[in-house]
């Protein structure tokens, strides 16, 4: 049993799990190093999602989809940069209500576009890629993904702009002091979070569900800020600890068929990111000056 | 005074209609003429007794869930969980009425003080784990929404599925006649008020009312309420007035679970007697914009749901008579969150550079 | 005939809410010296360091460099025209090593990624050249406080600084530490460098000082060569002649309220013991910084102190909290009353039961008896005569002497035993001041004891039956104030003697 559940498949099915949380994740980290909470994460991944199927049906081009759908998180993004860095109105409202916006929107534009009741039509997904001497298929998004992480710790920790960006976090005064814009950087990290965000929703429609259903991100956007903190805000970390996420997502589908209700092993993805707050698994600060807004 | 409560109303009325400006904007274009589809969402409501019937009977959920988030606000907390604090409620409230039946002079007060228990419970864990490890509540109260969803999805359809229903959303059998909450229409109607049977309207509501009173009570007249918002607004300030903010934060939260408990009463108890899988959809959410709107405070909480109580009736009205999707309704909301968020703030910094300078 | 001046102020002007901060300020500075800007707390240094650095704007007056007007809009601005600034609070970023602090700002890339090797080699010649010896790859929130000090010269000499101001530098050092930034600063004036040292600490300013300017209430009131400056002068010029002090009523000491021995918490507060008396105030002098805020949390039940023992009315006390604090009668007036001592959202009312709105007659049974409130609130206004325009508007819109009165009144209501006031007329115009200076020497004849914590040596004088120095962390000298005059205190609040 232990051998079916590492098997090959369900560590395939673990990484595809993964990405839409490790790009919601990711995203997060931007922010977040700049030092501004994202909660609206979640709300930019649905209209991610659902920019991706706008874009697809209406194009027949799944890359337009992504487009798309990195240009709505991009939208909500900014919604939530003025509203929380120019205005200073409190991060965790503002977050809260651009998720009710983002999930009234979507369905909205859904009925009003796709006159459906709760789901769009279905759409081709992406054109998976084959690379010869691997059975099976690549998903492009998948391949997208390992570059923005593999891209992000290095712009992160090694360039000058990740070296502001973090310093804006942790101590914006001293960023301030050394001449560096705060505002426009924490909006930079907010913005790069709506694009990848966006990404994020877009996997789920475009590859995982082939179709946009309201409210299709069932907190992954929250998860993803699990996983963030889980992997100490850093993108190979976050990336990790999504990994371990999908880990979960994919065993659900084998361990019912053992026997636990189906329910409670939904519940292990909300269970263990609560005890990954606590502590249990590692203590883990975040940037100083995370939420705090930034006034001269 | 009177000058501060009328800059004070005059912030959440303007967010209210710059919101309904930039809906018009939105139905303008999608071609349709807003005057009209502002006129069915509002018409089929207000005008006629039973229209109020139905807008009270929707504002019910909304006043607890308001309260509940309101209670956190001035503890200086986020109590975003209280969508899962009502299913938990509510199912343990229906778990009462379908296992004993009592009279209901009993039976209802007992359901509803299991149902806060329960609902307390919800909020206890993100409180406590907030005070004694420093766990941010506000992503521990989302998680334990999805929780407590799975959790009843799990018990309605499973061991307390009824038996041989036609309904394909998964329910609790009927309660039992002691835990029902009866409807209003008969005693408006002696009353001299001509409401049709058919509206749910229930006395749900007064109790809801009641608990307005009883948290304004908590809030202004109670050791306990001063204590909580004393944490919300300077924890430091209150350690030195030998205040525990530790103490503090689990009581609030606790407070605030059990009144999101009750969020579900007026659906179970009240309309439906059983437990229907998923019945509320997005009460929880709501709240927080009511609590805001109101600004936290009971009177503007009344206003604010029944406010939304409104839209809500007209929300059925617009789909069914206009081709604007109901759930503008909803940017609607959001909109409004953010508008009020932000003239909070904006008015906030005004008054206090107003006041200043008269001192 | 002038000599080289790099930097000169002329008639600079400053005002802040209620106190002018800079009056009529010119001081001339000259190249390749080391000039030491002494005086109190209050004298108005830092608001003049800040006006060169280009973090305030005077409103009147002019900065000249190099004999050439400047307007120095922004820190960017200074740094570019060659002045930079240590803080006494450092700028850095603590999770940061020392190389990514230095270059933050102005960083050295190559292809977009920040060029290491180049960063390393140009960091390392500044190093070498200045002789400092500073780990590159360390975590700044792993330095000690001297080495993060040298980072933070580091940053600026990289940016190219010809003046180097720095404020209260040895505030946070220990004596090896200040050793070395001695020898930092010889090195820097070798290379031409000319380097401004805020300070209160005479002892120091003699020794590094070519040149003196004393500043005291605003102003410049001397300004002398090392040769022709010992500490008496200094002393006394910093500090100055008073009126003559309000002799206090001949103290009626009674018996022994609250005794501290052997108090220890590093590594502010070396060991402190001391006794207070009730019908007495005890004043505690001694320029910020030194171990008072310390001693007070200790008091005051915020901290436990790591070593020592604390003994209300001869019976030993462990644990305190400031719950206890107030059962066991023992008030406090906090410094920073809006953050400490009120709750400005809250209003006049709800501040002053604060910390016995539990109880009866202000709750009974957990329900808040407010009849009784409000009637006690009305009381406190009018006897202390508290301006507002009612008890129920929020405490935020009190002027500052108002809110200090809330807090008097709140604190005395209850007749404690002991009353901690730590700055107590601070920020306060004079009548207020007198108000209170007047309703603690009643507290004191009704028999309470108390401790008097404050920068100004005036108050100080004035009210206290006896007065303790501390510095850096130990009581060094215990005096009844016949015994003494300002310049005396003012030897020990700067280290210059100590019993």
């Amino acid at each position: 049993m232990i051998g079916s559940i590492f098997s090959l498949e369900v560590l395939a099915s673990a990484l595809r799990m993964s990405v839409p949380l490790a790009f919601a994740a990711l995203g997060g980290v931007y922010s977040e190093r700049g030092g501004v909470v994202n909660i609206a994460l979640e709300g930019i991944m649905l209209v991610g999602a659902f920019g991706a199927v706008l874009g697809t049906y209406f194009t027949g081009n799944s890359w337009i989809g992504l487009l798309v759908a990195m240009s709505f998180g991009f939208l909500i993004a900014l919604i939530h940069a003025i509203v929380s860095i120019t205005f200073r109105i409190n991060q965790i409202v503002s977050g809260t209500a651009l998720n009710i916006m983002a999930t009234g929107l979507t369905t909205f534009l859904s009925r009003l576009i796709f006159k459906a009741a709760g789901s769009s039509p279905h759409i081709e997904g992406m054109t998976q890629w084959h690379i010869p001497g691997i059975s099976g298929s690549l998903s492009p998004l998948m391949v997208i993904m390992f570059l923005c992480i593999i891209l992000s710790q290095f712009i992160i920790f090694r360039t000058r702009y990740g070296l502001r960006l973090r310093a804006c976090g942790e101590n914006p005064f001293a960023a301030d002091s050394l001449g560096i814009d705060v505002i426009r950087m924490r909006y930079s990290g907010v913005l790069i979070s709506g694009a990848l965000g966006g990404l994020g929703g877009a996997f789920l429609s475009l590859e995982h569900a082939r179709v946009f259903v309201e409210g299709m991100t069932t907190g992954r956007g929250f998860i993803a800020l699990a996983a963030m903190i889980f992997g100490r805000w850093t993108p190979i970390g976050s990336f990790g600890a999504c990994f371990l996420f999908g880990l979960a997502e994919a065993l659900r589908i084998r361990l019912e068929g053992l026997g636990i209700p189906t329910q409670f092993i939904q519940m292990i993805p909300y269970i263990i990111t609560m005890l990954v707050l606590v502590g249990v698994v590692g203590r883990a600060i975040a940037p100083a000056y995370d939420g705090v807004p930034f006034e001269k | 005074m009177t000058r501060r409560t009328i800059i004070s109303i005059l912030a959440p009325l303007l967010a209210v209609i710059l919101a309904f400006l930039v809906g018009a904007v939105v139905i303008v274009f999608l071609g349709q003429n807003p005057f009209y589809v502002y006129r069915v969402l509002f018409s089929n409501s207000i005008t006629n007794i039973d229209g109020w019937g139905y807008v009270l009977f929707n504002a019910t959920p909304f006043i607890f869930s308001g309260l509940a988030v309101a209670l956190a606000f001035k503890g200086g907390l986020f109590n975003i969980g209280v969508e899962g604090q009502i299913y938990m409620g509510a199912f343990a409230a229906a778990w009462i009425g379908i296992t004993v039946n009592l009279h209901p002079i009993l039976e209802i007060p007992l359901a509803l003080i299991f149902g806060m228990l329960i609902g307390g419970l919800w909020g206890f864990i993100p409180g406590i784990l907030k005070a004694r490890f420093g766990a941010h509540e506000v992503i521990n109260t989302i998680m334990l929404n999805f929780i407590a969803m799975a959790l009843t999805n799990y018990l309605v359809n499973n061991p307390f599925k009824e038996q041989g229903q036609i309904n394909p959303i998964p329910q609790t059998k009927e309660l039992y006649s002691g835990a029902i909450i009866p409807r209003v229409y008969p005693l408006f109607n002696r009353l001299g008020i001509k409401m049709s049977p058919s509206v749910p309207l229930n006395y749900t509501f007064f109790l809801a009312l009641a608990f307005c009173f009883l948290t304004w009570y908590l809030l202004e007249r109670s050791r306990w309420g001063y204590e909580i918002k004393a944490v919300g607004l300077n924890p430091k300030a209150s350690r030195y007035g030998g205040i525990k903010p530790e103490f503090i934060i689990v009581l609030t939260m606790f407070l605030s679970g059990a009144l999101g408990g009750l969020g579900g009463i007026n659906d179970v108890m009240g309309y439906r007697y059983r437990f229907l899988d998923g019945f509320s959809h997005g009460i929880g959410f709501t709240g927080i914009a009511v609590a805001l709107l109101g600004k936290s405070n009971p009177i503007g909480i009344i206003f604010a749901s029944i406010l939304f109580g409104i839209l809500d009736r007209g929300a059925l009205a617009m789909d069914v008579f206009t081709n604007t999707p109901r759930e503008l309704i909803q940017v609607i909301q959001a909109i409004i969150i953010i508008f009020v968020a932000i003239g909070n703030e904006l008015i906030f910094r005004l008054l206090i550079r107003l006041e200043r300078e008269r001192e | 005939m002038e000599d080289r001046y790099i930097l000169e102020t002329r008639n600079i002007v400053k005002h802040f809410p209620g106190v002018l901060a800079n009056d009529n300020v010119s001081i001339s500075i000259r190249e390749g010296e080391i000039h030491s800007i002494i005086g109190e707390n209050g004298a108005g240094k830092t608001t003049l360091m800040n006006i060169i650095y280009g973090l305030i704007r005077p409103e009147k007056g002019r900065i000249l460099l190099r004999g050439k007007e400047v307007n120095i809009s922004s820190p960017a601005v200074a740094i570019k025209l060659g002045i930079g600034m240590v803080h006494q609070h450092f700028m850095l970023v603590p999770p940061f090593t020392v190389w990514e602090n230095i270059i933050l700002g102005k960083e050295i890339t190559k292809r977009g990624g920040l060029d290491r090797d180049s960063i390393y080699s140009e960091l390392k010649k500044l190093i070498d050249d200045y002789k400092f010896n500073i780990p590159l790859d360390e975590k700044v929130e792993n330095l000690p406080v001297g080495i993060a000090q040298k980072v933070e010269l580091i940053k600026l000499l990289y940016r190219g600084a010809e003046v180097l101001i720095l404020d209260e530098p040895t505030a946070l050092l220990v004596p090896q530490e200040v050793e070395e930034l001695f020898e930092t600063l010889y090195a820097l004036k070798s290379q031409g460098k000319t380097i401004i040292f805020i300070s209160h600490k005479l002892k120091e300013v003699l020794r590094i000082s070519d040149r003196i300017t004393v500043m005291r209430k605003g102003r410049v009131v001397g300004e002398l060569d090392r040769d022709k400056a010992d500490e008496k002068t200094l002393a006394q010029l910093m500090i100055g002649k008073t009126l003559e002090p309000i002799q206090s009523v001949v103290s009626n000491r009674q018996e022994e309220i609250l005794r501290l021995e052997d108090i220890k918490l590093p590594p502010k507060l070396k060991q402190v013991s001391l006794s207070l008396y009730r019908g007495e105030i005890l004043g505690l002098a001694g320029v910020e910084g030194n171990g008072q805020k310390e001693l007070l949390d200790i008091i005051t039940g915020l901290t436990l102190p790591e070593d020592g023992r604390i003994f209300f009315a001869n019976k030993e006390v462990h644990h305190i909290d400031p719950r206890m604090i107030r059962e066991m009668g023992i008030g406090f007036i906090p410094e920073d009353r809006q953050v400490m001592g009120l709750i400005l959202d809250f209003s006049v009312a709800e501040n002053i039961i604060l910390g016995r709105h539990y109880k009866p007659p202000y709750s009974i049974r957990n329900r808040l008896n407010l009849p009784v409130i409000y009637r006690d609130a009305k009381e406190i206004v009018e006897r202390y005569d508290i301006r507002t325009s009612s008890i129920y508007k929020a405490v935020r819109f009190l002027s500052g002497g108002n809110q200090q009165k809330v807090i008097l009144g709140r604190e005395l209501s209850f007749d404690p035993l002991v009353l901690v006031a730590s700055q107590p007329t601070r920020g306060l115009d004079i009548g207020a001041t007198e108000m209170i200076h007047s309703l603690l020497l009643e507290a004191k004849r009704n028999g309470m004891a108390i401790l008097l914590h404050s920068s100004d040596l005036d108050e100080i004088m004035s009210l206290s039956d006896r007065i303790a120095v501390m510095y850096e962390g130990e009581i060094v000298g215990v005096f009844s104030p016949k015994e003494v005059d300002e310049t005396l205190l003012g030897l020990y609040m700067t280290g210059v003697r100590r019993d």
